[in-house]
């Protein structure tokens, strides 16, 4: 979807600040967020492509104005709502107040956490041999989902150079809709900045992105 | 908790706001805890496990084994996973990492511009400017102003290559060893690789203060 969560080449933003010793959490709850995004996410059937979604579907005053944590706590509430996982007024309430199934994995105990601490695989078997070569030139599709989609909105429309292919991955327009893996190639393109940003591009620029096959077209 | 001195979000209005989180998120945990979803044990262990297991000390070992073992470099450049799965000492990091190599011709960074794809097994979580709005932004666009904001000066000709991490891809820089570190121990050069160096962000530490 076209959101504010898109956030490459906006202008406005002002400077990075870095925050020197920053800590790896600023408040004890940010780590209980993480935890239960992770927990809820891998034995709940929430997978991070649904997972994103539900952040980007935040209203984009909410989204701009929250701490990073805040928006993952917001998005993990609505969805398990939305999932008839949990009622609003539990929430409210501080306690269970009605039955639910169990989760889908079952309970989210100590033998689960290696497994959510740990990197899985998102590569699956591959259908049809890669479409592009590497060095061939591509363009991106101009496509406007919206629905979750990872091209970029300055990446659409342009014309790029295949750089690697990175295997065959769980496509994310479809898993992030409950509509399967539907494995894709996946493949670097790189851009010249020009290509992305004109002639007041920085010349020595390239950027690259990572692209899913169904994105591209041959030029 | 440390650092906190620095948070200018931290005024009295959002004190109180911080403090209706902290009960809507305790609110949530007992819920899923009475319903039988999660056991909070199993969540102190996560939070544990980000805290002392996951971070940039795993990805600074890489780099310094990289520096010192050009056979090792080598392997880590044609598959970073492969590679790093063959160092017990850090953590499994699945099978998408890419290493991608700064020279004096080329300096590599590392963004998401939609949301905070990062690669944690091998820095931690991320830090808050990483999934911030003003980095996001501005990354793909302006690096070097960007890297200005850091305190860091290329020179003018060096070819910047940004990777939008937009899939489960995940990138690790590796930076150039700085000169006079000449005949130091992986432990001595892992000392001086920061983690803003291994986004590109940053450049490792001058040798100067260090043994």
């Amino acid at each position: 979807m076209n959101g504010v969560h898109d956030m490459g080449g906006i202008d406005g933003f002002g400077k990075v600040e870095a925050e020197p010793n920053e800590p790896t959490f600023h408040e004890t709850w940010e780590g209980r967020v993480i935890a239960m995004v992770r927990a809820i996410g891998t034995n709940g059937g929430i997978n991070l492509d649904m997972q994103r979604f539900s952040r980007e579907i935040l209203p984009p005053q909410v989204y701009l104005t929250s701490s990073y944590y805040q928006k993952w706590f917001l998005a993990l509430e609505q969805s398990m709502i939305a999932r008839g996982m949990i009622g609003a007024d539990e929430v409210e309430a501080g306690h269970s107040l009605h039955e639910n199934p169990p989760l889908k994995r079952g309970t989210f105990t100590m033998k689960d956490v290696e497994r959510v601490t740990t990197r899985g695989s998102f590569r699956r078997e591959p259908r049809l041999a890669p479409a592009f070569a590497v060095g061939k030139r591509v363009r991106t599709k101009n496509i406007n989902p919206v629905t979750h989609t990872r091209l970029p909105r300055y990446a659409r429309g342009r014309s790029g150079t295949i750089e690697r292919i990175n295997g065959c991955h769980v496509f994310p327009d479809t898993n992030a809709r409950e509509q399967g893996e539907n494995p894709q190639w996946l493949y670097t393109v790189v851009f010249s900045g020009h290509d992305l940003w004109g002639d007041d591009a920085d010349p020595t620029l390239q950027v690259s992105i990572e692209a899913f096959e169904p994105y591209l077209e041959p030029v | 908790m440390s650092g906190h001195d620095h948070d200018h979000h931290h005024d009295d209005h959002d004190h109180s706001e911080l403090t209706e989180t902290e009960l809507r998120v305790r609110a949530l945990e007992t819920v899923l805890t009475e319903k039988g979803y999660v056991v909070p044990a199993a969540l102190d262990a996560i939070v544990e496990a980000y805290e002392t297991r996951i971070g940039p000390r795993n990805g600074a070992a890489v780099v310094a084994k990289a520096w010192t073992d050009p056979a090792f470099k080598k392997a880590l450049l044609e598959d970073a996973s492969k590679a790093v799965a063959t160092l017990g000492h850090v953590s499994r990091v699945g099978d998408h990492l890419i290493a991608v190599e700064n020279t004096p011709k080329t300096h590599n960074m590392v963004v998401c511009t939609l949301c905070s794809c990062y690669p944690w097994e091998m820095l931690g979580l991320p830090p808050v400017w990483y999934k911030a709005a003003p980095y996001r932004s501005r990354a793909v666009k302006d690096p070097r102003g960007v890297l200005a904001d850091f305190g860091v000066t290329l020179p003018k000709d060096t070819d910047i290559r940004v990777w939008d991490s937009t899939a489960e891809t995940r990138f690790l820089v590796l930076p150039m060893r700085p000169a006079g570190t000449e005949g130091w121990s992986e432990e001595q050069l892992a000392e001086i690789v920061t983690r803003d160096s291994m986004i590109g962000t940053g450049l490792p530490k001058a040798p100067g203060g260090a043994k």
